[in-house]
């Protein structure tokens, strides 16, 4: 017999409810507004990584909950992050023959 | 007579039209890791018109911002009540995801017209022509998601879905839950990063 608190299929096989993906959506959208603070109030030295790591966050937060990359199977996640990572890697080297870094 | 089956699954058991969509966001990466570094290696190239501080309007972008965001929340609603088989939800969230997608880009025609305005044209410099060439390939990616969930919308009320139902509709969400995550790069790197 089920029960109300039961998972659904989908809750099953994506570990989310309604619920928690509205939590989710609340956590970016505070992420979002601590990232627009940052226009306006002087973070110092931590601006640029502060900045960066929320980027980051949000980033991560939207494949792994929305995309559902998290529950997944992992092959989709290689090829993911692998297409990722070559992008990454290859630009940043493409900058760097440029003296991006070094401006 | 040939058998057409609908289902997906392959003999590794993973869906090969899920197999195929992450493979191309993964090479839509590189496609636009190649537009995000280009703009950041000329953004401050400016020998005329208008510098990135003169006219980026943050808050007005960052409630742009925020309504893409929502969007992927519509749309992960789309495909839970999808998964639920719930047709009358996945229609209305399917469609609130469209119209949160027009608003975003008629937020970015307004934005456009604006500094175009204010003397920034495609040729005025090299961070005219870079901001727009990223920023408008996001758009027409953006514009795409939308002409894609008004067919979906259109294809389930002639319940007309090729395949299984739930798994279109989560192809068509990985698609605008790209377009979301490619926007929080740019918002960060483009709009929220002095020159």
């Amino acid at each position: 017999m089920t029960t109300e608190t039961a998972p659904s299929t989908h809750e099953k096989e994506h570990g989310m409810s309604d619920a928690g993906y509205i939590r989710i959506a609340l956590i970016l959208a505070a992420i979002t507004a601590l990232e627009v603070s940052t226009y306006y109030v002087d973070f110092g030295v931590l601006f640029l990584p502060a900045l960066l790591i929320m980027m980051v966050v949000k980033f991560v937060m939207v494949v792994s909950y929305f995309m559902h990359l998290k529950f997944d199977n992992k092959v989709f996640s290689y090829l993911f992050y692998a297409g990722l990572a070559l992008a990454v890697g290859v630009y940043i080297v493409f900058l760097s023959t440029f003296k991006f870094f070094l401006q | 007579m040939t058998d057409v089956t609908h289902d997906h699954a392959s003999s590794t058991g993973i869906s090969n039209v899920k197999l195929g969509m992450w493979a191309f966001l993964g090479s839509e990466c590189l496609l636009f890791g190649g537009l995000i570094s280009t703009y950041m290696l000329y953004r401050g190239r400016v020998t005329g018109g208008p510098r990135p501080s003169q006219i980026f309007d943050i808050p007005f972008t960052s409630v742009s911002s925020f309504i893409l965001l929502m969007s992927s929340l519509t749309m992960v609603l789309a495909v839970s009540a999808a998964h639920k088989e719930d047709d009358r939800k996945i229609n209305l969230w399917l469609t609130v995801t469209a119209l949160l997608g027009a608003t975003f880009v008629g937020g970015q025609v307004y934005e456009f017209t604006a500094f175009y305005k204010e003397g920034l044209g495609f040729s005025t410099s090299l961070f005219g022509s870079s901001f727009y060439t990223l920023t408008g390939f996001h758009g027409v990616h953006v514009t795409v998601g939308i002409i894609m969930l008004m067919s979906l919308v259109g294809i389930l009320k002639r319940s007309k879905v090729p395949g299984k139902k739930a798994e279109v509709v989560e192809m068509i969400g990985l698609y605008w839950h790209f377009v979301d995550i490619v926007w929080i790069v740019i918002f960060t790197l483009v709009y929220l990063i002095p020159v």
